[in-house]
């Protein structure tokens, strides 16, 4: 018989007709598109920009290899300047704040000693003066939960040597009460300072006493075939790190004169906390991502961001425009004796991940934390195949062994996501509401579907003609 | 004396089907015990419509719901009725294969999974066919587009994109294709042959598919190898026949083919110049089949070809002469499924009766409003946008067709009736089992000549002449060719007018 398959889409009889004359026939499972976007969806799809400009975007992001270069205070690296401050998300005042980042916000106050008492940082940040908010991605830089980076806080620092270009992101705490879950009792100012005096200058000392600079993007395709998907589950990303910089680490008790105690406590605290790498993988995302930005015609998704009261998305073809919506509460695990009502909506830029086609994206590389994001493994499976649906391309360096080694899905496409009415699936950490008490659990959220139809439109008002 | 009911409707968020499946599932529960009604449809604003109109109360809805409407018997069983709907609307489609691995949501999707060597056929809502269409296109395959109401500006722009991709777009609104022998939308079966064709009609293709065949038989060089639609507006001057001249590149490059045949609705002036002229310049010789004022009609088209690969054309097949008696009026009254068919029979009419009205004229004064029935000749295309605007064709669904026949049998000016019948992949599976009680109906009071132009091939799977012979048993005189079939009914209608 014939070679051609025929691919039908729409009326089931014309499948039937074809499949009667034995062709081959392979059916779009085709529903309508989110109300009210034909119109659009059409526009976009005749911008004859388009295609190309995918492409490009695409290509761009696959092109960047993140270094990890040096690591820094973010005054030096940021500019950031006493009383500015750094969050997750799109932008946001204070008075719409959510606890978690009201909190985080309160203790990096006292962290700089703007106050003595984090709960003064309230009155100051009402007055407004002298404090200022801005989003992390407005300075090439992302932060997880809270996001909230200060000015004496030590930066991980990643360069794509192609062009230069650089990103940021601070040092990972841990997990539990810590700041950027928005708790900043005594303890979690004592780790951070720590974290300052210490750990910030014992890396930095080791990154550039490493001969050869970390291929960030390299463990990343390594911990991937290792069941993490790199933003819930970061353990084998982390002691993949720790492999390439604890000889660097031990040899700085001469280079830098740290104490081998403060060797061993930075070599704990690291190896300790299997999120550790999720502050490299963030900013190796943004990295590739920012490089898809400002194509004008291109429908990817450049950043996914929540802020903890708004979820925003960046589109490569509208340059810094944000199309925001409410924070949809994750659903999921709790710990202890928390529940659905103690969770904060979703917060963070860690959705970077999935913007890049890991994390949630990369779902059935990770069986091992299926459970821990209350699903099961065939949820796994699918989740990462229906990814699929509405991303551009796949990535050939992040496979999947388990799905033959197929790529991650990669390249959200605005235009597919209204299409197909499937949402972004992102593996998330859960805030408490109340500022200061931390993680509550963690789980499974979407964006807001309606910042979608947002992107589009106004892509489609860019299509000339 | 009406027997209490009770009235239960749902509306399911998120579900969809087709139309198509919704018609099949709606009639499929009427069925079931104790249903009296049933109405399974989106909430698009004509469902809506209709649904009103047969007195159901529909709570607010987004055209993305499913409306489930039953009326029942005040004593039947809410529960039975409902899983009457449910085991309706379960899919059933076989070589589905791996089940963990769910259905392409888009073209595109199920593009990268079946790969190069791939047709696409979008067969959605308009509204959303450019989109499917635009990811075929994208990956470098041809896309036949049987969707109608698609903005002719989304064609140009598809058809200027295929054109830097070396792609093909059949459509939109193009109702057949035969591609390496595999029929697209509503296509005959045929043998295949040396003959290529370019259709901007899906039913003007249909037409020539069968004659030649019919003709063709035991003769190997006589049979159409390719059918390459191009939609009805190809030839139309926005257009300028970007898709046609695909074709014909692609015709002229096949060395399978010795002859191409171009056949279109009326075109524009200017195109159909054009394309005289490359076609001209093309190695392979082209026969133009344009119809139009004082040009051939299909069936001339055929014997044209026949006359090239040298050989005469048969005497065309007419079968039920006998049912047929005088007019019964001084009235024709066409009523086609097919645009072409109903072009071609407005243009062989004219020519004898006059002015002719039409929801497709020949020219703009001769339009008709909402009313089908007026007291002129008629002849109405049931298959034309606006009348499939929120409903399935009328080669799927024959109601408002059949209706408009009973309509025309009560006008006492109705001298003859012409209708076609379309058969083929696509089309129902017993589309004569509809068709012949409207006949019989038809003429139960006065014996109004029904004559039928049944377009269709042996090979078809409907049988053939099991269609003829019923629409024959209902009283009608059974045609091949739609060109004898119209000048048989203007010949009975200017003796009536004597």
């Amino acid at each position: 018989m014939s070679e051609t398959t025929v691919v039908t889409v729409g009326a089931d009889m014309f499948a039937d007709a074809v499949a009667g004359q034995a062709v081959g026939v392979e059916r779009v499972d085709w529903r309508p598109p989110m109300p009210g976007t034909e119109a659009d969806l059409a526009a976009v799809a005749t911008d004859p920009r388009r295609p190309e400009a995918n492409r490009k975007a695409v290509e761009a992001m696959l092109g960047v290899t993140a270094h990890l270069v040096d690591v820094a205070p973010a005054s030096e690296v940021l500019g950031l300047e006493r009383g500015q401050f750094l969050h997750a998300g799109p932008p946001i005042t204070w008075d719409r704040t959510s606890g978690p980042l009201r909190g985080a916000l309160m203790g990096g106050a006292a962290l700089e000693g703007l106050v003595d008492d984090p709960e003064d940082a309230v009155a100051l940040f009402e007055s407004g003066s002298n404090v200022s908010l801005e989003p992390c991605h407005h300075r090439s830089a992302v932060g997880p939960m809270a996001g909230v980076v200060t000015p004496s806080m030590w930066m991980w620092v990643l360069e794509d040597r192609a062009t230069g270009k650089r990103t940021y992101c601070s040092l990972n705490e841990g997990l539990g009460k810590v700041l950027r879950y928005g708790a900043y009792g005594p303890d979690v100012l004592t780790r951070l300072r720590w974290m300052g005096d210490v750990l910030g200058p014992l890396l930095q000392a080791a990154v550039r006493g490493t001969e050869e600079a970390t291929d960030v993007t390299g463990i990343l395709t390594q911990m991937l075939q290792m069941g993490d998907e790199a933003h819930n589950r970061n353990r084998a990303g982390t002691l993949m790190l720790l492999r390439d910089l604890s000889p660097a680490m031990v040899l700085s008790q001469e280079t830098g004169g740290f104490g081998s105690s403060d060797v061993a406590d930075a070599l704990r605290f690291v190896g300790g906390n299997d999120h550790f790498f999720l502050n490299l993988a963030m900013p190796a995302c943004k990295l590739a991502l920012d490089a898809a930005r400002d194509v004008p015609g291109s429908t990817m998704v450049v950043a996914m961001a929540r802020n903890g009261t708004d979820f925003g998305i960046q589109v490569s073809g509208t340059g810094d425009e944000w199309f925001t919506g409410p924070a949809q509460v994750a659903e999921g695990l709790f710990l202890g004796d928390y529940g659905p009502d103690d969770a904060n909506p979703d917060i963070g830029d860690s959705a970077i991940t999935e913007t890049a086609g890991i994390g949630g994206f990369a779902m059935a590389t990770a069986p091992a934390i299926v459970r821990l994001v209350g699903g099961s493994v065939p949820d796994a499976l699918a989740t990462t195949r229906r990814m699929h649906e509405i991303t551009l391309a796949e990535n050939p360096r992040w496979s999947v062994p388990v799905l033959e080694f197929q790529g991650v899905p990669t390249g959200i496409d605005v235009s597919k996501v209204c299409r197909t009415g499937i949402l972004p699936q992102i593996n998330t950490g859960m805030a408490g509401a109340v500022a200061g008490v931390g993680q509550v659990g963690a789980g499974l959220v979407t964006p807001p579907a309606e910042i979608f139809p947002q992107a589009l439109a106004a892509l489609a008002s860019r299509v000339a003609g | 004396m009406s027997t209490p009911t009770k009235d239960h409707v749902e509306l399911r968020s998120g579900a969809y089907a087709d139309s198509v499946t919704l018609l099949q599932v709606s009639r499929a529960v009427q069925a079931a015990p104790g249903v009296v009604a049933a109405q399974v449809a989106m909430a698009t604003g004509l469902n809506l419509e209709v649904l009103a109109g047969m007195g159901f109360d529909v709570p607010d809805s987004s055209p993305n719901d499913m409306v489930v409407a039953l009326r029942l018997d005040a004593g039947a069983d809410v529960t039975a009725a409902l899983a009457a709907v449910d085991a309706a609307l379960v899919p059933t489609r076989p070589g589905q294969g791996d089940a963990q691995v769910a259905p392409p949501r888009t073209t595109a999707s199920a593009l990268r999974r079946t790969g190069a060597g791939s047709v696409v056929l979008v067969s959605v809502p308009g509204a959303s066919a450019t989109v499917e269409a635009m990811d075929a296109l994208e990956a470098g395959h041809d896309v036949m587009v049987f969707s109608d109401n698609v903005p002719v500006a989304e064609e140009v722009a598809l058809k200027t994109y295929a054109a830097t991709r070396g792609a093909l777009v059949m459509g939109p609104d193009c109702g057949t294709a035969v591609i390496d022998g595999i029929g697209l939308g509503f296509a005959n079966t045929v043998r295949p042959g040396r003959i290529g064709l370019v259709a901007a009609s899906g039913t003007g293709c249909q037409q020539l598919l069968a004659l030649l065949h019919h003709a063709g038989a035991g003769l190997e060089e006589v049979g159409v190898r390719h059918a390459l639609g191009v939609g009805g507006r190809d030839l139309s001057s926005v257009v300028g026949g970007l898709a046609t001249r695909e074709a014909l590149r692609r015709l002229d490059a096949d060395p399978d083919v010795d002859l191409v045949v171009v056949v279109s609705k009326p075109p524009a002036p200017e195109v159909a110049e054009t394309l005289a002229r490359e076609a001209e310049a093309l190695s392979t010789p082209v026969e133009l089949g344009l119809l139009g004022r004082g040009q051939r009609d299909l069936t001339t088209v055929a014997e044209a070809v026949l006359a090239r690969l040298g050989h005469q054309a048969p005497q065309w097949p007419v079968h039920g002469a006998d049912n047929t008696g005088p007019a019964t009026g001084p009235l024709l009254r066409g009523l086609f499924v097919g645009g072409t068919l109903c072009d071609e029979s407005m243009l062989i009419a004219a020519e004898r009766l006059g002015p002719i009205r039409s929801n497709i004229p020949l020219s703009p004064e001769l339009a008709l409003g909402e009313e089908l029935l007026v007291d002129d000749h008629v002849m109405v295309d049931f298959g034309d946008d606006a009348l499939t605007q929120g409903r399935a064709h009328p080669m799927i669904d024959p109601t408002l067709r059949n209706e408009q026949v009973a309509r025309a049998a009560a006008d006492p000016a109705t001298g003859a009736i012409l209708l076609d019948l379309v058969l083929g992949h696509g089309a129902e599976p017993d589309p004569a089992a509809h068709l012949a009680p409207a006949i019989a109906a038809a003429r139960s009071e006065r014996r109004i000549p029904v004559v039928v132009s049944l377009v269709g091939t042996d090979l078809d799977p409907q049988d053939l002449s099991a269609q003829r012979d019923a629409l024959v048993a209902a009283g009608a005189e059974v045609h091949l060719s739609n060109a004898a079939a119209t000048r048989r009914v203007v010949q009975l209608i200017e003796g009536a007018q004597r």
